[in-house]
């Protein structure tokens, strides 16, 4: 138990999150809820680590991962922009589809070691006590790519005209159409954005976090967590960010809290029985239904909240089609 | 413009044609098959042989197609789970832990033991309908009151509780009831198995090795009930009209909150009957991975079937083929991805549902410019 190391693992850990669930905000404020998060990063994990196992190039397999997970979720965008279709039943076969298409396409991938992104550090940020080992050490380049990420993404939303233009078509596309905005033109392009960091938050496993392919065990329900927190953050990428560099450090905390013999002067009873970490490994799920909980109420209270058009397919006039 | 005719798309505004439904799902499940076949064949397998291979493998012989109605039994009871839930537009994703749930209840008949071991069969096997049917409603009334009281998004709630009932199952099987250090429990009394064909082998021997249960009778006789709530009763009517239009439900002065929490665990005993169905009908012990993905699978029969508890049986019987098929071939995730194109076409087709798509002959002094 050494609070440096949770929090450098979670900071890794929680990188993951944070592309996948920063990619659903971008998708849910333009007005399309994509459950298929957990199929489109098992899809990206895969083409990732193959692209990488393949060519030696783990950068280029990043590139992959996300023109995978965007190509997979453009099916969910056309599915549901211009077909209507319920944007529920279309992410969940979102899911099953590039969980299928993963454990076919990278049937023969498990086991291999591929090149791997190299860790580095940042010179000079590196050498701060405590934080700089924690956040600027020995981690993976995604990792600080995140740390931009997240205010950038934030005054890309809220700032910037293009991010008016995502907001108003997620709250009130009709409107935003009559203002000349391209309603369907915005809303596959977020669909892709979003499609394309679920990609890059699947390689962020296989080429980097813990690298390889596991077949389903290699995201174990990160997608679904991650569609989760975007509810917990309300939709705003800072609380995201937060909420997953958390979850990361909680879930390296219940890990080593079986490695310790005395817990507060008390045996440890994870110690004696390893089949207690069952429980121990539910706590994150059960911790993804308590943050609902909190971010529920909360977005009730204050009004906050999902996007009003969320969910909400959009049929321009009598254009039909 | 060169073509003797334009497509026009309309919105419907007449009734669908009765046969339209079941054609676009026929329809739908052949443009996956082929697409499928396309992606077999990139990856270097000949979608042919895999086909013929399939077919051979669940509708080939007696014994054959006995597998794929012992697969399809689990898929008919959750399948069922789904379309109820899915009528009132709640997403259960939970069936897969309400099912490990309910098989999880079920075996605690036999190895708390909540009944002597003497116990009649017939009591036995009762208790463990009852049990299994609670303990999936347990788990499904959880997610219910979350989504009443707080507003909690049931379809991740339902999903969080897929992963903690299969851990709490594993802490079981793997520590407390744990036979020899295997991770399973030990195999139940006779007792506590559903009656299966191979057990009159000795009096008629076309059964031998026909291992049928009796759960497929569970699965048929939910799905009367299932139609009778919708189709039939009060309830059904007030399911419908919350699903279909909530704003008027409420209007109308009907208790959502309580009929969010009602359907849930409604939904959650059908999904846990399937999960006794399968411990006392095929494994005959608690063990890990009971279940291939029966609770997502379920949301896939339950959507193909257009949530019509008749139609879930005869597409059960389909993705029980799919099961049994994909068993037996690699790589392991063909069965999957082939559900996955089918749900897709399924909903994209609901599109010629909605809108009626012609093709009209262009005005002849249109053809002369």
């Amino acid at each position: 138990m050494n609070l440096e190391i949770i929090l450098h693992a979670g900071l890794a850990t929680g990188t993951i999150l944070l592309f996948a669930g920063i990619g659903e905000i971008l998708c849910e404020r333009a007005g399309i809820l994509n459950l298929g998060v957990e199929g489109m990063m098992l899809l990206g994990a895969m083409a990732g680590f193959g692209t990488a196992l393949s060519t030696g190039n783990p950068w280029l397999g990043l590139l992959v991962a996300m023109l995978a997970g965007g190509a997979l979720s453009l099916a969910h965008g056309l599915v549901t922009i211009h077909f209507q279709a319920d944007q529920v039943v279309s992410g969940l076969s979102l899911t099953f589809l590039g969980t299928g298409l993963a454990l076919v396409l990278g049937n023969g991938l498990t086991g291999q070691t591929a090149n791997l992104i190299p860790d580095m550090d940042i010179p000079g940020l590196a050498a701060i006590p405590f934080f700089g080992p924690a956040f600027f050490a020995d981690h993976s380049p995604l990792v600080y790519v995140g740390y931009i990420f997240t205010p950038l993404v934030w005054y890309y939303i809220h700032k910037t005209r293009p991010g008016l233009h995502l907001r108003a078509v997620g709250e009130k596309p009709a409107a935003a159409d009559t203002m000349g905005i391209d309603v369907y033109r915005l809303r596959y392009l977020y669909v892709f954005a979003g499609g394309c960091l679920a990609g890059l938050a699947g390689a962020t496993i296989s080429l980097s976090v813990s690298p390889g392919w596991y077949s389903t065990q290699t995201t174990s329900g990160q997608g679904w967590i991650a569609i989760g927190l975007v509810i917990f953050a309300q939709w705003n990428p800072w609380r995201a960010a937060l909420g997953a560099y958390l979850f990361g450090a909680l879930r390296r905390a219940i890990l080593d809290l079986q490695g310790v013999p005395l817990l507060l002067g008390f045996t440890n009873p994870l110690f004696i029985n390893s089949n207690f970490g069952f429980f121990l490994q539910m706590v994150p799920y059960l911790l993804t239904i308590i943050a609902l909980m909190i971010g529920s109420r909360a977005a009730a209270r204050k009004r906050l909240g999902a996007p009003a058009a969320l969910g909400e397919p959009y049929v321009r006039g009598e254009r039909g089609l | 413009m060169g073509l003797p005719f334009f497509i026009t798309v309309e919105k419907r505004t007449d009734e669908i044609p009765g046969w339209l439904p079941a054609a676009t799902s026929i329809g739908s499940v052949v443009a996956a098959l082929i697409v499928s076949g396309v992606v077999l064949a990139l990856i270097g397998a000949n979608p042919f042989v895999v086909y013929q291979f399939f077919y051979k493998a669940t509708f080939g012989s007696w014994p054959a197609f006995s597998d794929t109605i012992v697969k399809a039994t689990p898929l008919i009871m959750v399948g069922l789970a789904c379309a109820v839930a899915f009528k009132m537009k709640l997403w259960n994703i939970g069936a897969e832990g309400q099912f490990y749930l309910g098989a999880f209840f079920a075996s605690l008949v036999v190895l708390v033991p909540i009944l002597p071991p003497e116990s009649p069969k017939w009591l036995v096997l009762t208790a463990m309908v009852v049990m299994g049917m609670i303990g999936g409603a347990i788990w499904g009334f959880i997610p219910g009151y979350l989504k009443a009281k707080f507003d909690v998004n049931e379809i991740i709630s339902t999903l969080m509780l897929n992963y903690v009932a299969i851990l709490w199952n594993n802490y079981w099987i793997f520590d407390r009831w744990s036979d020899a250090g295997f991770q399973m429990t030990p195999t139940f009394d006779k007792t506590a198995w559903l009656p299966r064909l191979s057990d009159y082998a000795r009096q008629y021997k076309a059964f031998s090795g026909i291992t049928l249960h009796l759960g497929v009778i569970f699965g048929l006789v939910a799905a009367i009930v299932v139609w009778w709530v919708l189709s039939r009763s009060r309830w059904g009517y007030e399911i419908r009209l919350i699903g279909d239009n909530p704003n008027a439900a409420r209007y109308a002065g009907l208790n959502i909150a309580r009929n969010i929490v009602l359907v849930m665990m409604f939904s959650g005993a059908l999904a846990g009957l399937a999960g006794m169905a399968e411990v006392s009908g095929v494994v005959h012990r608690l063990q890990e991975r009971i279940s291939p993905g029966y609770g997502f699978t379920g949301i896939i029969v339950a959507w193909l079937a257009k949530l019509n508890p008749f139609a879930v049986i005869l597409v059960s019987i389909l993705f029980g083929a799919l099961i049994v098929a994909g068993r037996e071939v690699q790589p392991s995730g063909i069965s999957q991805m082939i559900q996955g194109f089918v749900l897709f076409a399924v909903i994209s087709s609901d599109v010629l549902l909605r809108y009626s798509i012609r093709l009209v002959r262009a005005a002849p002094v249109e053809e002369a410019q």
